[in-house]
């Protein structure tokens, strides 16, 4: 089984809104070893101009991972899951995130290459809020693994 | 705010560094927090099923800490603009003694009002992170 090539470009639906909750940007904080006051503290994070919480960077993955579970769930992509590995993750920020967000993601295949007998899958996610601005954008190469 | 201009800055300059003890735990916490529940990041037998020595860190656990001390030095999560790496090598947690990484953060590069910091990520003496570059915004 090999990678569907008419993949490039493909635009998948926009996930439902996802609310960025208070205690869920403190529990991955912490999963995270963070230890801003400003990603666990409310009114430390009011006093530096923000409306709530800040998330950490990579808390944006929670979010991306709505869109990858789009992609690999769609049944003509050739991907085998169980043969894919991640190599790179990138995370392009408009804005941080932050408690009380209502985000939406929308996943488009960027690219697909192959290399060595391998695919690698590169997947945008652009992230926006509910007024529809942009915050982040998440990047993500899935290298599926070819026949050994 | 910390008051870092770029100005203030060199290239190659250190700006940050940490050590970080993963352990099971850690890594349970990071499955609930993320929703990342694959499960050769808990169990050793399906670990080892799949090729691997055993129970893995999460990588994008591992790209979660490693920004840390970035943010801590500048003092805002929001002064991060870009943030990339790329998962070169596994990092397994032993049951019993965990895995220790260390982060060191140093200045790549610097623009008027941004500067690029590269983390050099270790475990056991090798780099398990590639090209990991985090754009700040020191305006």
């Amino acid at each position: 089984m090999s990678v569907n090539p008419q993949l490039v470009g493909r635009v998948f639906a926009p996930t439902e809104p996802y609310l960025v909750g208070r205690e869920k940007v403190r529990e991955f904080s912490r999963a995270v070893f963070a230890t801003s006051p400003l990603s666990l503290d409310v009114a430390a994070a009011r006093a530096a101009g923000y409306s709530d919480l800040v998330a950490p960077p990579t808390f944006a993955v929670v979010v991306q991972e709505l869109t990858l579970h789009q992609l690999l769930s769609e049944p003509d992509t050739g991907i085998d899951f169980s043969r894919v590995v991640h190599g790179d993750q990138r995370f392009t920020f408009t804005r941080p995130i932050v408690a009380g967000d209502e985000l939406i993601a929308t996943l488009t295949v960027a690219s697909i290459k192959s290399l060595g007998g391998h695919s690698m899958v590169t997947a945008e996610s652009s992230i926006v809020g509910a007024d529809g601005g942009h915050v982040v954008t998440a990047t993500s190469t899935l290298v599926v693994r070819g026949d050994e | 705010m910390t008051g870092v201009t770029a100005a203030s800055l060199e290239i190659g300059q250190v700006v940050a560094e940490a050590g970080f003890v993963l352990s099971r735990d850690s890594l349970v916490r990071y499955a609930g927090a993320s929703g990342d529940f694959n499960a050769i990041h808990y169990r050793d037998d399906i670990a080892k099923s799949v090729g691997l020595p055993g129970v893995l860190a999460h990588g994008m656990l591992t790209m979660g800490f490693a920004v840390q001390p970035v943010i801590d030095w500048i003092g805002d999560p929001g002064r991060i603009l870009d943030y990339q790496v790329r998962f070169t090598r596994p990092v397994p947690v032993d049951a019993a003694d965990g895995a220790r990484l260390a982060v060191v953060a140093k200045v790549g590069s610097l623009d008027v009002d941004t500067v690029r910091i590269d983390l050099t990520v270790t475990f056991d003496g090798t780099t398990v992170l590639g090209k990991a570059q985090v754009r700040v915004s020191v305006a």
